[in-house]
C-alpha cells in the first residue's frame, strides 16, 4: 500500500507515492536525494536530522512524511542563497564549529531556529537550547561560539 | 610567500560541503539496482544455535536471499583477524579463538550476527529479518571483568581456559617489589576504568558492489583505514588478491577508533554482492551500533605507588584485568598491553615499574581502541594514585608532582619501561596551567561556594602519551602483525596544481586543510591550489590509516618528504633550463632561482617543463613531477601537558558541575591552531563524558546490554560541559622534520583524572578518598551521605 504526499521542499513543490510508514527523513534522503539531512540515532536524540517544517525546527526522523503533507520544508540544502552561505553557515565555518560534519546539518538548522527565537543568546541559553543535538567531535565549545556569532550576524 | 602555510589559522577547505549538505557519507551513496541488507542478531549473550528456519523470511515480500553461518562456511569465508599477537608470562601465545562473520553454532554476545537478510528495500529486509526463526538454547553468561577468569564462570571459548586470552607482564617485577618493600610509604588504590561506547554520530555503513564484467568488487565503508580493510578482508576473510577489491572510504562521520577495525558487515556485503549479483547496502541503526561497534576501556586495576620520605616515587606496581569482549577485535589484544603499560612512567622519574595484565573474554561486544586507547587507562590510574599519595603524605598535589617530574635537562629521557621520551618541559606545563587556572585564587572561590552551601574541588592531571604509531621494527618485535609506516604521493600536475595522495583518512581531523598547509608552506602556493586525496585504495598507493594521532607525525612527514623530492627534482629541471648547476638553484617563495642572480623560473613553469620536456635533461631525468614516500618513524612522539579542573558539587543532589577547565598542552609545532584547539575541545569532552556521564553496562545475570541507546547511555550535551581555557607550549619533536607531536587524543587522556581528582578533592571533607567513574549524581550523593556503607547496603 502506498499513499501520495506532496509538500514544498526548499522552495520547490514535490510529490511522491510512498509507503505510509515512510519517515520525513527517509522521504528527503531516499526520494528527493537530499542527503544532507542525516540519521544518527533511532530514539530522536542526536538531532542530525533537524529540518525546518513551516518555520519550526523538527526532527525529521520523528515525523512521517505523511504528516508533512502540504507543509513547507527547508533542509540544509536550502539554507544558502546560491553561492552565498547563510550567516549561520558562515559562523560555523568562521568558528571551526564542525569537524566530521555529520551532526552539522542538524546543528545548523537548530541554530538558525535558536537564533530566530533568541536573537542575542547568552552562552548558557545556547547550551540549553542545543539539548536536542549531539556532537561527538567538537566538545561544543566552538559550536556555542558559532551560534552566538551566527545569531548576531542574522541581525540579533 | 604564502599566508596559508604552517601556523596559519586558515579556515577549513572541507567546510563548505559539510555546511551545505554536500558531504558524501556511505549512507548517502546509492548504487544502481542496489539491494539492502539487515542483520539478524543474537538476542542472547550466550546460546547454542540448534537450527535456523528462514523459510518465512525467504518468501516475504521483496526478499532476495537469506544467508546464515552455514552459507559463509560453505563458501570458505575466513574469520575476522586480530592484528597483534600477545604472549603470556610463560611465553605461550594468546588464545585466539575464531571470529566468524556469521555465528557458527554458537552466539557469544547480544548482537552477535547470525544471519543476513537481503531485500529490495531496507524496510522489507527489516520486516523479513523478524521472520527468521533461530532455535537457541540459552547458556549461562559472564560479563563481569573482575571475575571473568574465575574457574566457575561460564566459558566463552573452549580454547580459552578460564576465559583467559593472555596473562601478560611488562617491566621489572623484582625492582618494583623491592622499591615498594623499601618505601617510606605505599599508596594503594583499586579503581575501575569503565567500558565506554565510542559513539561516532555517523553509524557504520557498508555497500558491496561486485562488477561481473571486471570480476572486481568495490566496498564503500565507514573506515578510518581503507587499505587496512582491503588487506584484512582479502587475505583473512574472502581469500582474494588485492587487485580484485577496491575499498572506498568517502566522508566518514567520526571514528574515535571505532572505525579502525575490520567488521563482519564489510565482508558480508562484499561477499553477498556477488552471491545476489547486485550491490548490497547495509547501514547500522544506533541500536546496532551499540551492539556491534567495538567498545573501549573496561579495566579493573589495583595499583601501588611507593614513596620515600621526601615524597619521591620509588616504585609503581599495577595489576589489571582487561575485558576484551567475546572476540578479539583487530587491535583488541594490543590496547591493554603495549598501548597501556609502556606509558606508565608518566612524566615522573619512578625508577622501577611493573605491570601485569590479565586479558579476559566475556559475553560482551569486543573491546578495542577508543580515543586514547590504553593511554587514558594508564594516565587515569597514575594521576589518581599520585593525588592519593599527595593526600596521604600531606603534600600539595602540585608539590608532589614537582618532586618527581622528569627534568627537561634529562631529555631525551629513557624510561625504565622501554620508551624514550622526545623532549618537553613537564613542570613548565604544570606551572603555566596553575597560573592560567588561577590556582592561587582557589581557596577564595571555595569559600564563596561554601557560603552558598556548595562543595568546590580542584583537580590536577599531568599527562603524557605516545603518538605517531609506529616504528615498525619496534611494533613487530612486540607482536604487531603489520608495519605502521605511512605513504604519500605528491603529484604536481602539468599546470602546477598539486594533488596529494595520502594513506591516512580524515573523518573530522581536517586533513584536507592541514595537509594542504604543508604543501603551501613548502612550495609557496596557496592551499587553494592543493587537493588532498584520501579514502580510495584505487587512487592511493598504500597506507595504514588514521588512528593514534599518527596522521600528521607519520602521514604528514611522508608528504613533506615527497615535497622535498619534488623540490630536488625541480632544481635539476630549473638548472638545466637556466643553464646553471642544480646545486646553485635555490627554491624560495615559489620560485627556482639561480643563487645571486635574477634568473628564476616560477614553480608552474618547472611543472610545465616536466610534462612538456622539450628543453629538458632527458638523458638524466625522467619527465613528470610526482614523488612517493613511505615514512617509517624512528620513534613515537610524546605530547604532554597539564589539565586543571575545578568542580562545584551540590551536596543535596550530588550533581557535579565543571566550573572551569584549563589546559596547557605541548603538541610541538602547530600547523593550524584552530584545528588543534578543536581537537583538544573534543577530546576534553569525551574525557569529561567518561568522568561524569558515560558508562556501558551489561546486566550481570542475562548479559543484556542495558545502555543500548541514547536514552540509556549518557552522551555529554552542550549544557553538560563548560567552555575551555586552553593554551600550548611548543617543544619541537625531533622524531619528525615537522617537529609535530599529534593532538587528537590528549583531551580524552588527561581529562578523566583531572575531573575525578577535583571531585574527590571536593568530597574530601566528607571522608571520601575515591569514587569510580562516571561520578554520577547518585554516586556522589551516596558518597557524601554515608559513602561506602550506603553503597554496600544496596
Amino acid at each position: 500500500m502506498t499513499m501520495n504526499v506532496s509538500m514544498t521542499v526548499n522552495g520547490k513543490a514535490v510529490a511522491a507515492e510512498v509507503e505510509p510508514r515512510t519517515l520525513l527523513v527517509q522521504y528527503l534522503r531516499e526520494h528527493l536525494g537530499l542527503t544532507g539531512t542525516h540519521v544518527g540515532c533511532d530514539t530522536s536524540q542526536c538531532g542530525a536530522c533537524v529540518v525546518h517544517v513551516d518555520g519550526a525546527s523538527v526532527k525529521a526522523c520523528t515525523m512521517l512524511a505523511a504528516q508533512a503533507e502540504g507543509a513547507t520544508v527547508v533542509t540544509i540544502e536550502g539554507l544558502a542563497n546560491g553561492d552565498a552561505l547563510h550567516p549561520m553557515q558562515e559562523a560555523f565555518r568562521d568558528n571551526h564549529g564542525l569537524q566530521c560534519g555529520f551532526c552539522t546539518p542538524g546543528m545548523v538548522m537548530s541554530a538558525v531556529d535558536i537564533a530566530t527565537r533568541h536573537p542575542n543568546p547568552s552562552e548558557q541559553t545556547v547550551r540549553e537550547q542545543l539539548e536536542g543535538n549531539i556532537c561527538r567531535c567538537t566538545g561544543y565549545h566552538n559550536i556555542v561560539k558559532a551560534v552566538q556569532a551566527g545569531a548576531k550576524a542574522m541581525g540579533g | 610567500m604564502t599566508d596559508t602555510g604552517i601556523g596559519a589559522r586558515v579556515l577549513r577547505k572541507e567546510d563548505r560541503r559539510f555546511l551545505t549538505g554536500g558531504g558524501r557519507y556511505v549512507d548517502d551513496i546509492n548504487r544502481p539496482n542496489q539491494t539492502h541488507a539487515v542483520l539478524v542478531r543474537s538476542p542472547h549473550a550466550h546460546a547454542t544455535i540448534n537450527g535456523i528456519n528462514a523459510k518465512a523470511a525467504e518468501s516475504a515480500p521483496g526478499v532476495i536471499a537469506v544467508f546464515a553461518g552455514a552459507d559463509t562456511a560453505a563458501d570458505g569465508l575466513g574469520g575476522l583477524p586480530c592484528g597483534w599477537l600477545i604472549n603470556s608470562k610463560d611465553g605461550s601465545p594468546m588464545a585466539e579463538p575464531a571470529h566468524p562473520v556469521l555465528a557458527q553454532g554458537k552466539v557469544r554476545h547480544v548482537g552477535d550476527p547470525v544471519a543476513v537478510v537481503i531485500a529490495e528495500t531496507r524496510g522489507q529486509a527489516r520486516d523479513a529479518a523478524e521472520l527468521v526463526e533461530v532455535d537457541y538454547t540459552e547458556l549461562p553468561s559472564v560479563v563481569d571483568t573482575a571475575t571473568a577468569a574465575n574457574p566457575d564462570q561460564p566459558q566463552v571459548h573452549d580454547e580459552a581456559a578460564n576465559n583467559t586470552c593472555y596473562d601478560w607482564e611488562f617491566g621489572d617485577k623484582a625492582g618494583a617489589d623491592a622499591g615498594l618493600a623499601n618505601a617510606h610509604h605505599v599508596t594503594k588504590l583499586d579503581l575501575v576504568n569503565q567500558r565506554l561506547v565510542p559513539n561516532a554520530i555517523e553509524p557504520r555503513a557498508a555497500i558491496g558492489d561486485y562488477d561481473s564484467g571486471e570480476d572486481r568488487y568495490t566496498l564503500y565503508t565507514t573506515t578510518q583505514n581503507p587499505h587496512v580493510i582491503r588487506l584484512l578482508m582479502c587475505t583473512a576473510v574472502l581469500n582474494l588478491p588485492e587487485t580484485k577489491v577496491r575499498v572506498v572510504a568517502p566522508d566518514v562521520g567520526g571514528g574515535f577508533g571505532s572505525k579502525i577495525y575490520h567488521y563482519a558487515e564489510e565482508a558480508l556485503v562484499t561477499w553477498a554482492s556477488r552471491k545476489v549479483g547486485r550491490p548490497v547496502k547495509w547501514t547500522a541503526d544506533r541500536t546496532e551500533a551499540f551492539l556491534s561497534d567495538a567498545q573501549g576501556r573496561d579495566h579493573v586495576t589495583h595499583v601501588e605507588l611507593g614513596l620515600d620520605k621526601d615524597g619521591k616515587f620509588t616504585a609503581l606496581k599495577i595489576s589489571t584485568v582487561a575485558n576484551l569482549g567475546a572476540y578479539l577485535s583487530t587491535f583488541g589484544s594490543a590496547i591493554p598491553t603495549y598501548f597501556y603499560a609502556p606509558i606508565l612512567a608518566g612524566v615522573y622519574t619512578t625508577p622501577a615499574i611493573y605491570c601485569e595484565v590479565l586479558g579476559v573474554f566475556t559475553h560482551s561486544v569486543a573491546v578495542d581502541a577508543y580515543r586514547g586507547a590504553g593511554r587514558p587507562e594508564a594516565c587515569y590510574l597514575l594521576e589518581r594514585v599520585v593525588d592519593a599519595a599527595a593526600r596521604e603524605t600531606g603534600l600539595d598535589p602540585a608539590e608532589i608532582r614537582r618532586r618527581n617530574f622528569i627534568p627537561e635537562s634529562a631529555q631525551p629521557y629513557q624510561t625504565p619501561i622501554a620508551l624514550v621520551y622526545d623532549g618537553g618541559n613537564y613542570q613548565k606545563n604544570m606551572e603555566d596551567c596553575l597560573a592560567a587556572a588561577d590556582a592561587a585564587g582557589f581557596e577564595a572561590r571555595k569559600a564563596e561556594s561554601a557560603a552558598r552551601g556548595m562543595l568546590r574541588g580542584f583537580g590536577l592531571c599531568c599527562y603524557i602519551e605516545f603518538c605517531g604509531a609506529a616504528p615498525s621494527a619496534v611494533a613487530g618485535a612486540l607482536g604487531a602483525r603489520a608495519g605502521l609506516y605511512e605513504a604519500a604521493t605528491v603529484r604536481v600536475n602539468p599546470s602546477g596544481s598539486i594533488s596529494v595522495m595520502t594513506g591516512t583518512h580524515g573523518h573530522g581531523q581536517s586533513h584536507e586543510t592541514t595537509f594542504a598547509q604543508l604543501v603551501s608552506e613548502q612550495l609557496g602556493v596557496d592551499i587553494g591550489a592543493v587537493e588532498i586525496v584520501h579514502g580510495d585504495t584505487d587512487k592511493i598507493a598504500f597506507g595504514m590509516g588514521t588512528y593514534g594521532s599518527r596522521s600528521l607525525p607519520v602521514g604528514g612527514t611522508a608528504i613533506v618528504k615527497s615535497l622535498d623530492k619534488v623540490i630536488d627534482k625541480g632544481k635539476k629541471i630549473a638548472g638545466h633550463i637556466l643553464e646553471a648547476s642544480a646545486d646553485d638553484i635555490e627554491f624560495k617563495d615559489g620560485q627556482f632561482a639561480v643563487s645571486g642572480t635574477d634568473k628564476a623560473l616560477a614553480f608552474g613553469e618547472v611543472a610545465g617543463a616536466a610534462y612538456v620536456p622539450h628543453n629538458y635533461p632527458l638523458e638524466e631525468l625522467e619527465p613528470g613531477l610526482e614523488e612517493t614516500t613511505y615514512f617509517d618513524p624512528p620513534n613515537f612522539t610524546f605530547p604532554a601537558g597539564c589539565y586543571i579542573c575545578e568542580v562545584e558539587i551540590d551536596k543535596d543532589t550530588g550533581v557535579t558541575r565543571i566550573d572551569r577547565f584549563t589546559a596547557v598542552d605541548d603538541f610541538g609545532v602547530l600547523v593550524n591552531p584552530n584545528i588543534v584547539e578543536g581537537q583538544v575541545h573534543g577530546g576534553l569532552v569525551q574525557g569529561i563524558g567518561q568522568a561524569l556521564y558515560e558508562g556501558c553496562q551489561y546486566d550481570a545475570e542475562s548479559g543484556q546490554l542495558i545502555t543500548g541507546s541514547y536514552m540509556d547511555y549518557c552522551m555529554p550535551k552542550a549544557s553538560d560541559v563548560p567552555s575551555f581555557a586552553i593554551s600550548t607550549n611548543e617543544t619541537k619533536s625531533p622524531t619528525n622534520p615537522l617537529g609535530v607531536r599529534g593532538c587528537g587524543e590528549a583531551g580524552a587522556i588527561g581529562a578523566p583524572p583531572a575531573v575525578i581528582n577535583a571531585v574527590v578533592d571536593a568530597l574530601k571533607d566528607h571522608g571520601v578518598t575515591h569514587i569510580d567513574m562516571p561520578a554520577t549524581p547518585e554516586k556522589v550523593w551516596r558518597a557524601i551521605h554515608g559513602g561506602a556503607t550506603a553503597m554496600a547496603a544496596e
